[in-house]
């Protein structure tokens, strides 16, 4: 028996040269690009005289800055100039992009899957920390900066460091009301946000077999919220299910050889790891965020945390929570159902079905932002929309809203949300603004409550 | 890329732990499509918020950070050692990094210096205690020194050549154009393409 991870296997299929001293040179299967991080680096390229070496590997998409309604016309001035430098880069190097308006925009993270464009045993990067997300397909994926961006235009390539392994293996069938995101936020709250720094985490156990490939690629997406470098999850019969038949996925022949690689990919059953965690998925409850960086998550049925530390205390004057108050007596303003985390066809209709037939509570403002224009027309003809907008919501056009706030779509000083999103740090959904991360059924039920709530007290 | 052998100066302290690029650079300033230009807006948010340490006279003129443990965690934006380098800083020092933050400042010549938690707490007292204290962070010898602290810190060799050298990194990468290309011939060709 061999001892190979799948992270290894990946690593030395992507070996382009390894000089004694120095990091790996790796070659990029794909490299996702969106407006914000690429700007300096088409320049850096333009600087030196270079071109993109790989425009064929290179997809393009606009999702940080859009705003959700009104179309392009609605960003401001800074924005509409980003966009259009991302226009006028991608048809210098003749780059395919998918800006607003196209049929295929979306969020970065979800397109590539979507497209059939991430598939099991790639390289995949991109400027922006949640490439994690992608690994789901059984890929490395990892976030880069922006000269790392540069690098990989212009050559394909990239310099890194071998990463240490670790194996998280959740185990147990998940309880009723208890999803993909419950289990990342449990992960981070026990080994906290810098827990998986320098590694790559590969999810195994039965647990995350059982997830759809939605739920693998939320799982994978908050990887990078424990500090580690990537995340993945072997591919299997539901990975190849998937893919078959998206529009970049391989077909005939191909089709046959790809899966008889992608099948070679897991993890040797001895594999060895770095670091190995378990977790009993039957133990996990809703998970709800109190402080300012995802570690400070507690189960819905909890309470604020007495703080036992000048950080804790730090976190509990922003967030303006005092310890010893139950979860579910907190108020929310807002709610916001979207991002890369949480915005795919099968967090919506979760959430759906806990909206169907109520209404958003009277002092709460609450929208869905679907994670792809492709998903927002799949919703659509399953009348999603109509769900959430009988419900009170507000029905948004694509893009990253207000998970990072860079668009319109921004919390006010003092506001207090539920938000499907990634992020609690201060300020991340508007400056001043209060972040609670939950997964989409419980978001939904926030909105209808008009406080943070256990979802499976509205059944 | 600026090179970077050995800097001497103010010391700043900013005790706090997982320090997010959120707050190195609030998102309203990754709009801009230059690389210069962000140090006005370093900490926005904390800064905003009054009476903010770094704002204190006796680091204003700072160039090296110590702040505290995975430093720089959160987003990948580059943006966050660019500020930090417009705003006059060369160094941070702390005991951990995340990693794509490390990995920015490799590459944009903000050097990441990763000591033992106890040296650290013993620079932030120093710089709490005696503000305008200099420190001196030398990337060749790798040792930090300051007040009657000398430190020797550890860093991956080739990324400390490349500081020393401000070497551009793609221009080195290019060199390796015949591996580049043996690789491209030999990729299995079920991999996907945009065209």
């Amino acid at each position: 028996m061999g001892t190979t991870t799948m992270a290894a296997r990946i690593w030395e299929d992507h070996l382009v040269a390894s000089p004694p001293g120095e990091p790996d040179l790796l070659y990029v299967d794909l490299h996702l690009v969106h407006e914000v991080t690429s700007p300096q680096a088409f320049e850096g390229l333009r600087a030196n005289g270079r071109r993109v070496r790989r425009p064929d590997l290179t997809l393009a998409t606009m999702d940080h800055n859009v705003p959700t309604r009104g179309g392009r016309d609605a960003a401001d001035e800074v924005s509409q100039r980003q966009m259009m430098a991302l226009e006028e880069n991608c048809a210098r190097e003749g780059i395919r992009l998918y800006g607003i308006g196209s049929a295929r925009q979306g969020i970065v993270h979800v397109i590539g899957p979507e497209l059939g464009l991430v598939q099991p045993g790639m390289l995949i990067v991109c400027g922006d920390s949640h490439t994690s997300t992608n690994g789901a397909f059984g890929a490395i994926a990892f976030g880069i900066g922006t000269s790392e961006v540069e690098q990989v235009l212009a050559t394909q390539c990239l310099r890194q460091r071998r990463p240490k392994t670790m194996a998280i293996t959740v185990d147990g069938e998940l309880p009723i009301g208890v999803t993909a995101k419950d289990i990342a936020l449990g992960i981070i709250a026990r080994m906290g946000v810098a827990g998986g720094q320098e590694h790559i985490i590969e999810y195994r156990g039965s647990t995350i077999r059982a997830l759809s490939m939605e739920g693998r690629l939320t799982v994978c997406n908050m990887t990078i919220e424990a500090g580690a470098r990537a995340g993945m999850v072997a591919p299997d019969e539901k990975t190849f299910a998937h893919l078959k038949g998206r529009p970049h996925a391989p077909a005939g022949e191909a089709w046959d050889q790809a899966v008889a690689h992608w099948r070679s990919l897991p993890s040797d059953a001895d594999a060895t790891f770095d670091r190995e965690i378990t977790l009993d998925a039957t133990r996990l409850e809703p998970y709800v965020s109190w402080g300012t960086n995802p570690g400070q998550s507690v189960p819905v049925t909890g309470f604020v945390p007495q703080p036992s530390s000048e950080a804790d205390d730090r976190a509990l004057r922003y967030m303006a929570l005092r310890p010893g108050t139950a979860i579910g007596e907190i108020a929310i303003d807002r709610v916001f159902i979207g991002s890369c985390t949480n915005a795919r066809l099968e967090d919506l209709r979760i959430a759906a079905t806990v909206v169907k037939g109520r209404h958003v509570h009277k002092d709460v403002r609450a929208m869905v932002v679907p994670g792809s224009a492709m998903i927002k027309a799949q919703a659509e003809q399953e009348g999603l929309d109509t769900v959430f907008k009988q419900a009170g919501f507000e029905w948004r056009d694509t893009g990253c809203s207000m998970c990072l706030g860079m668009n319109p779509d921004i919390l006010q000083p003092g506001e207090r949300c539920a938000s499907t999103s990634n992020r609690n740090f201060e300020g991340r959904q508007g400056s001043g603004g209060r972040t609670h991360l939950v997964s989409p059924p419980m978001a939904a039920a926030a909105a209808i409550a008009g406080h943070l709530i256990d979802v499976r007290e509205m059944a | 890329m600026q090179a970077f052998s050995s800097v001497t100066g103010v010391l700043a302290p900013l005790d706090r732990a997982n320090v997010d690029t959120d707050q190195i650079i609030p998102k309203q300033f990754l709009k801009r499509i230059e690389r210069s230009g962000l140090g006005p807006f370093l900490f926005y948010d904390w800064r905003r918020a009054g009476d903010f340490i770094l704002d204190r006279p006796a680091y204003r003129d700072a160039v090296v950070l110590v702040a505290g443990a995975n430093f720089g965690c959160g987003s990948s934006r580059e943006h966050a050692p660019w500020a930090l380098l417009d705003a006059g800083f060369r160094a941070v020092i702390a005991s951990s990094f995340a990693d794509i933050f490390e990995s920015n400042c490799f590459r944009s010549g903000l050097l990441p210096v990763e000591l033992p938690a106890t040296q650290v707490e013993q620079l932030t007292a120093l710089a709490m205690e005696a503000p305008g204290t200099e420190v001196t962070v030398d990337l060749e010898a790798t040792t930090v020194i300051a007040g009657a602290l000398t430190a020797t810190f550890a860093i991956d060799g080739f990324y400390r050549d490349c500081l020393l050298n401000g070497w551009d990194e793609i221009a080195l990468t290019l060199k390796s154009e015949s591996q580049i290309a043996a690789y491209e011939s030999r990729r299995p060709s079920f991999l996907p393409t945009i065209s």
